[in-house]
Parts: structure tokens; C-alpha cells; sequence
């Protein structure tokens, strides 16, 4: 059977998952290990008057406490955000500076203040507990909103009015003058409610400095060790590239938040410098709520104008951006670029102007997280065309249908062009697969159980295949977003694909060998992919934004491009015959039409003992490549939720969740209904169950899995996953990408089912049972008074 | 979180502010206090050791008291840090109201924490800080008409029975 391209092959990496035998960076033991405990400022908002540790130093078992000025004094450089976003004036970004041990003030609870290293977990935790740090209480301030009233406490000196930028995009006159002349006019409030990004793998981190070579050794939890590499070089000057090797070994998930370089990274590089101890922290799961970068909270205000076909004439949004007390590595971007580029949504709109204020806060930095803007503007979108719906009174499908991007490629006012899709067929396939047409008898079968049913759509568009290097260049970030890949067969004929991609849950392993199958016509067996250490591999840029298909996979492709055209000059070359007549095939190389062949481990040999090769042919097999898109890739979809909600409790129940998907060609159909269910659920957490709450001090009060309710199996319907693609003419895959769809897909369609069965659109995320309660209590009184 | 509550106890104004004033009272009807010293004018220090949900931490922490109305009124602030557990602080308004040779004594407590305490127990600080208010002035109430005030308020001049139990209610320690 094969197990090329379409093929639901078992995955690879499963064995050593369900055996226990991963192995994950809290899993490296080095000799001579120490562990490392981090002193966090209880306070929001503080001034460091002073840091006794004078008491921990003493402790049995502690190697050091170091602070930021040590830090400071040492050269190591402050964290930076690597994407520039420019605001309306021209201004540059207003970035605070971000020390990796807090300097003189703290900025959220739980920023780092010092680093305990001791011989034990325990011993530096409680070492940590003895230092005595004298803080004065500043004011705080913990969303967009309140930080950008006048008089808001401010948290960086270099930010006034905490306005990070003032960014905008689009046709400002022009879509004010068409919802001026609009004949309808849609208003909606959104916000998007913050979340934790909860891998189920902490971050962890394990640094090693060799004083005899002065080289570091990094294992860390990251999505794209290259780039940490890169950042904790270049920016951190924690050591020069070529003497630090980052290796990111078995990664349980990641959902963005490990794409960032974290204070803790860089402390325990430089403490292990500083003790010549190698220094291990792993994170809890309290401390996981309090640093990793979290997601979304956005604060919107949109308008919509119809004319009277009920065509869109106009959208104008203005979004807050919550981007905590520091900018993280992407942070700027998440709220522009991977954002209001896609507040076209699926609709052939002539006009958009969407301007965003980043803000800071003294809540924990926020950053990309599964989906990374795209589930921001799909819910801006989708929450309209619901609303707008309502509000004309016409079907909510027909709304959307009326008003689709049908002919490609189409240029949006906001940047983006997209190159395929067909946003009718996904549509027309999820409609028939959740028996439309049937729902108003099913409503009425549930009110007579006393049951509000109710039924919502989302037609999602995204872009992935990030990205276009001298495109996003231009739109301010710091790095190219090509990827790179090697393939090297080896003298027996067996392969390694040596990849800049990083697999952390998206199954690479699997896939990527199914892609070498498919070309080489190998068993997946034969195929080894390797990934995430600066060592072995060249380069790369990572795994994040549905990309590692579409650019990952591509620059695979590119690489056995070169491989292919070598192996048919030996083969042709030993075989003697033409080039033109040598196919590759079941595992050998042959020449078409006869007999003759040479089997795979045979032309591996010919090259590598090159006793017999073309004249002036280098020995050996092995290729690589660089791969730079010529465009984003736009996966696409329809997600139908249909939910019941108990009246009397606010109990929302899905009774089926529909999605019809275009992500291009499809590797491996098993993989990608993996991804649209992972997807779904964070999607459906975050509409239903899950928020990150502050109180006014700048406390966190949902820092655990006592009070941040994460989705579970019992939350979940049976979904009904579909495709119903269109090949993307941007990367020789024809991939789109899949990994983020459904978190960003599923939100709006969930709201605007429960908002259609209570009868009331005024409902935030997360709807929760009281929520939703409150919003039917809402109703009553509405009625009652009329 | 903010409590108000009043309590009527049957003794003079004069004792009642007496024993309020009064750190050895204090240290008795604070839930968990294992120490308390100073006296009024310098302020007291305090360890209490408490459970609040899942964290158990041993507060150190200072009192103090400020817009003193000679038998009638004080405020009475404290902060106190609970190391990992993080901190307590809060404020409490006391007023002393004589009523029929009792004395109508009404709390206005402001307590707030933060670390650990606010992440992992803030669902239920306010129902914990609630039961404490209760814990101490039942205390209060019994040391006071038990008529031990003055017994006990001549081993210290430190102000702080009210004080105590804010400090040990919000965590504050020595």
C-alpha cells in the first residue's frame, strides 16, 4: 500500500510517545547539574527598593542568587520585539525596555527577579523564598482600555500614555464615505478574550557552558531553535553563534507560545557562565499561567454597511490591543499584520480601514497563540455577517454567499491576495453535511423539550505559508520566513531529511517521510527526518502559523529536485542510457522500458564509492535547498455549530459541530482531521470555557486548573470533519496548511449558535453557563417590559 | 474584597477600646498567631501562620495605626509577606459606638492579596477573610466580657488586637 502523498499512514513518532520513552528537555540530565528557581514579583506594578540575599546565599545547597544588575553588568542585552510596526504618523514603535531579570521596577505579576541556583528543585525554591525583595507599590493597570484613559499609571517611560503604536491599514476616506451612503448599517462591540496557551509540556530549559571551549549548550522548549539562536546571540549576546548550540528535543505543544525567548532562557545560559554549573529550570504549571506569553484580548468596535442588495459596501474596525508589560518577539504583529490584513474576511469588499492601538499593561506579555490574529479577525468577521443577518433578516448563509470572493486571485483592500479557493463548495458541503435545511424541525422537536436550539455559522479565512520573506520584510519583520531542508541519502540507500522545520505535536516526522515516499517511491522505514538541533541542521525558521507544509515541506521538495536530477545523471550514467529515459520507481532507478535498473542502494553506493560516476561529478548524494514563498496560502472553510442551551441553567450542550475545510493538497488525511480536532477544542475553550481573569490589582486570578477550565473530551460533540479543497498555485505542494484552522474557525461559529438560541447577540466568550444565564435573564427583562 | 460588619459587646466603651489597643488581646484572638510585639506608637509586628486553600504560609508582618479618635475611632493598616505564598494587606475602620453601657463596635475591612494567594485561593479569600473577621472578634467578644481586659492590657502597651487579627487576616507577619 503506499504510503505517499494521501496516505493515512500510523505516525512515526506515536511508538516512542505511547511507550513513555520521549524525550523531553526536563528529561536531559547533564553531570554536574544544578537547578534553577526564579524570585517573581508578587506585585503588578512595582519599584525595587532593594534585594536582600544575603539569607539565600547561605542556604545548604545554593550555588548563587543573581540579579539584574549583575545581568546588566555582564552585557547581556534586553529582550526585543522583531517585527517594527510603524504608526499613522510615521513613528516608530514606542518598545520598553525588557531586562531579563527585572532591573528597577517590575511589571507584572510574576516578572523575573532574580535566579536561585542550587544542587536541588527544592533547595532553590526555597532559597528563592529567602530573598527579601523591598518593593514600593505602584498604580496598575491591566486592560487596553483603562491604560490608554488619560492618567493611566504608565508602565514604560518610553510609552507615553502606554500606546505602543497607533497602526492602520486600509482605505480610510473611501470606506468612511461608503458607510456614510450605506442603506444598512451593522454596530457590533467584540471583545476577544484573553487566554493561556497551556501546552501540555511546560517550558523547560537547560543551559551548559563548556569554560574549556567557552561554548554553550542550550536544550530548551522552542518551536524554532534557529531563531533562539539567532535572537540569544545577536540581540542577548549571551554567546556567539558559533559557540551555542540550541537543541529543542521532544516538545509537547506549543500553540505559539514557545516560539518566544523568554527571560528564563537566557538567565539560566548566563547563570550556568556564572557558576559553572549546567542550570535546569522547568516550569510549573502556576508559573506556565504567569510567564508564557498568552493570547488575544482584543478589545473592537466594528461597522458594517449594506447597500440594498445586501451587498458589503464598507467595514470599519478600530481594535485595543492588550500587549501586556513587554513586547515579545512577535508581539507587534499579532495584532496588525497576522490580523486586520484579514478583515476582508471570504467577501469581495471594496473598502476597509481598520486601525489598531497597542497597549501596554502590567499583565503578562501576550503574543501569538493558535491562530495568532487570524481568530481575532475571523471573529470580527463572522460575528458581523451573523449579526448583519439578524439585523437584515435574510439567512445568514445567503448573506455570506451573496457577498463571497468568487473569482481568484483577489486582491483585498488590505494587503492580502488570495490565490484559490472556492468558499461556495466548503459552504454547500458543510450545509448538506448538518442537514440545514432540517434545523427548524429540530428546533421545534427541542422546544418541546424545553430546549433553545440554535444553529451558527463561521466562514473562516486565514493566511499561512508564512511567508514571502521580501514581503514581510517590507511590513517590518526583522527575519525572512523562507525554510530550508536537506536531503541526504545515505551510501545504503537509506535517507535523512535534515529540516528547519520543528515538529512539537503536528507530526512532522510522519508526514515529511510520506513526501520523500511519494517523489522516491521508498517506504516511509527507509526515511529518517531530522529536526531542532543548531548542530545538525543548516538553518531554519521554525514551526508556527500552519507553515511547515507549505514552506517546510516545499523547500523537502526542492531539495529532492536536486537529489532526483543527480541520481537519474548516475543512473543514466551506469545504466548507459539517456537521462530523459531513467525513471525513478519501486524503490530503484531504471530505464524505461526495459530491464535494466539499478535498486536504491545501489545508486547510494555508486555515489559514494564514485568508482563509477559521470566524469567531473562530485561523490557523494545529498542536496538542500531554500524556500522562499511567492505568497501567503489561504486556508478556507464553512463551521457550523448547532448547540441546545437548558433555560433554566445556562447549560450549553453542542449537538453538532460541522466543518468543512480547503487546506490544498493533503498529506495525510488522518494527520489533518488530528489538527482540525486539536484545533476545534482550543477553538470551542475559548468560546465556551476558557479566560484568563485579572483583578484590579494586576493579580491573576485564573493561574491554575482550578479556575482556567480547559475543554475535555465530556465538552466536546462528535465532529463532522470534511474537506473540499482547491490546490494552491503558490508552493509546488499545492498546501495551505492546517494546523491553526479550527481554532480560528470554530469561535464565532459556537457564539452565534448560542446567541441564536437565547435570542440575544449581546454575549462575550467565554460562554459559560452563568453568562449565558445572565444574557437569557436579559431577555426576560426585555420582554417583561414590553 | 470589603467587609463591613458590627458587632454589639456588652462592657464599657472604654474597655473594649482599651482591649482593642491591646497586643496581648490581639495575640490571643488572632486565628494562628504565634507572635506579637511593639507596642502602639512604634507599631507591632506579627507571625501568623494560616491556611488559605491549597497555600499555607507563614505571614510576617507590621500594623499600624493612624487617624486615632481617643476611644472612638482608629485605622488600622497592615501588610504582611508570605514569602512564596505572596501577600496580605488590607485596612480596617473601627468605630466605638456606646450604646446603653454597651458598645456598638462596626468594621470596615479593605483586604486585598496577591502571588500565590490571589492565583491559586482567591475564589475563596473573601469567605476566608470573612470567617477570620468572626473567629476574632468571638474572641474579642468573650476576652472583653470576660472581663480579662484589664488584666491583660497592663502586660503591653501595644495597640493591637484589631491590628492582629487584620495582620494575621491579611497575611501580614513579623
Amino acid at each position: 500500500m503506499s504510503e505517499g502523498i494521501g496516505a493515512r499512514v500510523l505516525r512515526k513518532e506515536d511508538k516512542r510517545f505511547l511507550l513513555g520513552k520521549g524525550r523531553y528537555t526536563d528529561d536531559i540530565v547533564e553531570p554536574n547539574q544544578a537547578y534553577a528557581a526564579f524570585v517573581r514579583s508578587p506585585h503588578a506594578h512595582a519599584t525595587i527598593k532593594s534585594i536582600d540575599s544575603a539569607a539565600a546565599s547561605a542556604m545548604e545547597g545554593v550555588e548563587g542568587v543573581l540579579t539584574g544588575p549583575e545581568l546588566v553588568a555582564d552585557g547581556i542585552g534586553n529582550i526585543i520585539c522583531g517585527w517594527g510596526v510603524t504608526s499613522k504618523d510615521g513613528t516608530p514603535m514606542n518598545m520598553g525596555a525588557w531586562s531579563a531579570l527585572a532591573t528597577e521596577k517590575v511589571r507584572y505579576v510574576g516578572d523575573a527577579v532574580a535566579i536561585v541556583v542550587a544542587d536541588s528543585p527544592a533547595a532553590a525554591k526555597l532559597a528563592a523564598e529567602a530573598v527579601v525583595v523591598d518593593y514600593d507599590v505602584l498604580p496598575v493597570v491591566v486592560n487596553s482600555v483603562d491604560a490608554l484613559e488619560a492618567g493611566a499609571p504608565e508602565i514604560h517611560e518610553n510609552a507615553p500614555g502606554n500606546l505602543i503604536f497607533d497602526w492602520e491599514i486600509g482605505n480610510q476616506e473611501p470606506t468612511e464615505a461608503a458607510l456614510a451612503s450605506a442603506e444598512h448599517i451593522v454596530e457590533l462591540d467584540i471583545v476577544n478574550n484573553r487566554l493561556a496557551p497551556n501546552p501540555m509540556e511546560p517550558r523547560a530549559a537547560i543551559a551548559t557552558f563548556n569554560e574549556a571551549e567557552d561554548h554553550y549548550t542550550l536544550y530548551t522548549t522552542s518551536q524554532n531553535p534557529h531563531v533562539a539562536r539567532l535572537v540569544l546571540s545577536a540581540f542577548y549576546n549571551v554567546a556567539p553563534e558559533h559557540k551555542l548550540r540550541v537543541i529543542a528535543p521532544d516538545v509537547g505543544g506549543g500553540f505559539g507560545s514557545k516560539i518566544y525567548i523568554y527571560p528564563e532562557e537566557i538567565a539560566c545560559l548566563w547563570a550556568s557562565m556564572k557558576t559553572n554549573r549546567s542550570v535546569k529550570w522547568t516550569s510549573d504549571r502556576t508559573e506556565a499561567f504567569l510567564t508564557d506569553a498568552h493570547g488575544r484580548d482584543h478589545v473592537t468596535t466594528a461597522k458594517m454597511g449594506f447597500d440594498k442588495n445586501h451587498k458589503i459596501v464598507g467595514l470599519r474596525v478600530n481594535t485595543k490591543a492588550n500587549l501586556g508589560a513587554y513586547m515579545s518577539l512577535f508581539s507587534s504583529a499579532t495584532p496588525t499584520y497576522l490580523y486586520a490584513t484579514l478583515l476582508s474576511g471570504q467577501y469581495n469588499i471594496e473598502n476597509v480601514y481598520a486601525d489598531v492601538q497597542g497597549v501596554y499593561t502590567n499583565t503578562v506579555p501576550v503574543d501569538a497563540y493558535r491562530g495568532a490574529g487570524r481568530p481575532e479577525a475571523s471573529y470580527v468577521m463572522e460575528r458581523m455577517m451573523e449579526t448583519a443577518a439578524r439585523q437584515l433578516g435574510v439567512d445568514p448563509a445567503e448573506l455570506r454567499a451573496k457577498n463571497f470572493v468568487k473569482e481568484f486571485p483577489h486582491q483585498t483592500p488590505v494587503i492580502m491576495a488570495y490565490d484559490s479557493g472556492d468558499f461556495k463548495a466548503n459552504q454547500d458541503q458543510a450545509m448538506k453535511a448538518a442537514d440545514y435545511k432540517g434545523f427548524e424541525k429540530r428546533r421545534k422537536e427541542a422546544a418541546k423539550r424545553g430546549k433553545l436550539r440554535g444553529i451558527g455559522f463561521s466562514n473562516y479565512i486565514e493566511a499561512c505559508g508564512i511567508a514571502p520573506s521580501a514581503a514581510v520584510g517590507s511590513l517590518g519583520a526583522g527575519v525572512g520566513l523562507w525554510e530550508s531542508a536537506e536531503v541526504r541519502v545515505n551510501p545504503v540507500g537509506t535517507i535523512e531529511i535534515l529540516t528547519g522545520s520543528h515538529s512539537h505535536g503536528q507530526g512532522h516526522e510522519t508526514t515529511f517521510a510520506q513526501l520523500v515516499s511519494e517523489r522516491l517511491d521508498l517506504p516511509t522505514d527507509n526515511i529518517q527526518i531530522v529536526h531542532g538541533d543548531t548542530d545538525k541542521v543548516q538553518f531554519g525558521m521554525g514551526t508556527y502559523g500552519s507553515r511547515s507544509g507549505a514552506v517546510g515541506m516545499s523547500a523537502i521538495s526542492k531539495a529532492l529536485d536536486k537529489v532526483e536530477a543527480k541520481v537519474k545523471k548516475i543512473g543514466a550514467h551506469v545504466l548507459e542510457a539517456s537521462e530523459d529515459d531513467i525513471v525513478i520507481e519501486g524503490g530503484a532507478v531504471k530505464v524505461k522500458g526495459t530491464d535494466k535498473q539499478m535498486l536504491w542502494h545501489e545508486v547510494g553506493l555508486a555515489a559514494y564509492t564514485a568508482h563509477n560516476i559521470p566524469e567531473g561529478m562530485e561523490p557523494g548524494l545529498k542536496e538542500s535547498a531554500f524556500y522562499d514563498p511567492s505568497n501567503f496560502t489561504f486556508p478556507a472553510g464553512c463551521y457550523i455549530c448547532e448547540v441546545e442551551v437548558d433555560p433554566e441553567t445556562g447549560t450549553t450542550d453542542i449537538v453538532q459541530f460541522v466543518a468543512s475545510d480547503d487546506f490544498g493538497t493533503i498529506i495525510n488525511p488522518m494527520i489533518v482531521e488530528g489538527q482540525v480536532h486539536g484545533g476545534l477544542a482550543q477553538g470551542i475553550g475559548q468560546a465556551m470555557l476558557e479566560g484568563v481573569v485579572y483583578d484590579d490589582d494586576g493579580q491573576q486570578l485564573s493561574a491554575s486548573y482550578m479556575d482556567y477550565t480547559m475543554p475535555r473530551a465530556d465538552d466536546l460533540p462528535m465532529y463532522k470533519v470534511m474537506h473540499q479543497s482547491t490546490e494552491c498555485p503558490g508552493n509546488p505542494l499545492g498546501m495551505k496548511g492546517c494546523g491553526e484552522a479550527g481554532a480560528i474557525g470554530s469561535p464565532p461559529a459556537v457564539i452565534n449558535a448560542i446567541t441564536d438560541a437565547i435570542g440575544n447577540n449581546n454575549l462575550a466568550m467565554p460562554a459559560t453557563p452563568s453568562a449565558v444565564w445572565a444574557a437569557l435573564q436579559e431577555v426576560s427583562a426585555k420582554t417583561a417590559a414590553e | 474584597m470589603k467587609l463591613e460588619e458590627e458587632r454589639l459587646i456588652d462592657a464599657p466603651t472604654n474597655e473594649v477600646w482599651n482591649a482593642i489597643l491591646d497586643a496581648a488581646v490581639l495575640k490571643d484572638c488572632v486565628p494562628g498567631c504565634t507572635e506579637m510585639t511593639g507596642s502602639l506608637d512604634d507599631g507591632l509586628t506579627a507571625v501568623v501562620t494560616q491556611r488559605v486553600g491549597p497555600v499555607k504560609a507563614t505571614f510576617k508582618g507590621n500594623v499600624t495605626f493612624s487617624d486615632v479618635v481617643q476611644g472612638q475611632s482608629v485605622k488600622i493598616t497592615g501588610e504582611g509577606q508570605g514569602g512564596v505564598a505572596g501577600f496580605a494587606k488590607g485596612g480596617a475602620d473601627v468605630v466605638l459606638v456606646p450604646q446603653d453601657g454597651k458598645t456598638l463596635l462596626k468594621y470596615t475591612v479593605d483586604a486585598s492579596v496577591g502571588g500565590k494567594l490571589a492565583q491559586l485561593g482567591s475564589r475563596i479569600i473573601d469567605s476566608f477573610a470573612s470567617k477570620m473577621a468572626n473567629q476574632f472578634f468571638e474572641k474579642f467578644q468573650t476576652i472583653v466580657e470576660g472581663g480579662d481586659v484589664n488584666d491583660t492590657a497592663s502586660k503591653a502597651s501595644a495597640k493591637g488586637g484589631f491590628l492582629a487579627w487584620l495582620m494575621r487576616l491579611f497575611g501580614r507577619k513579623a
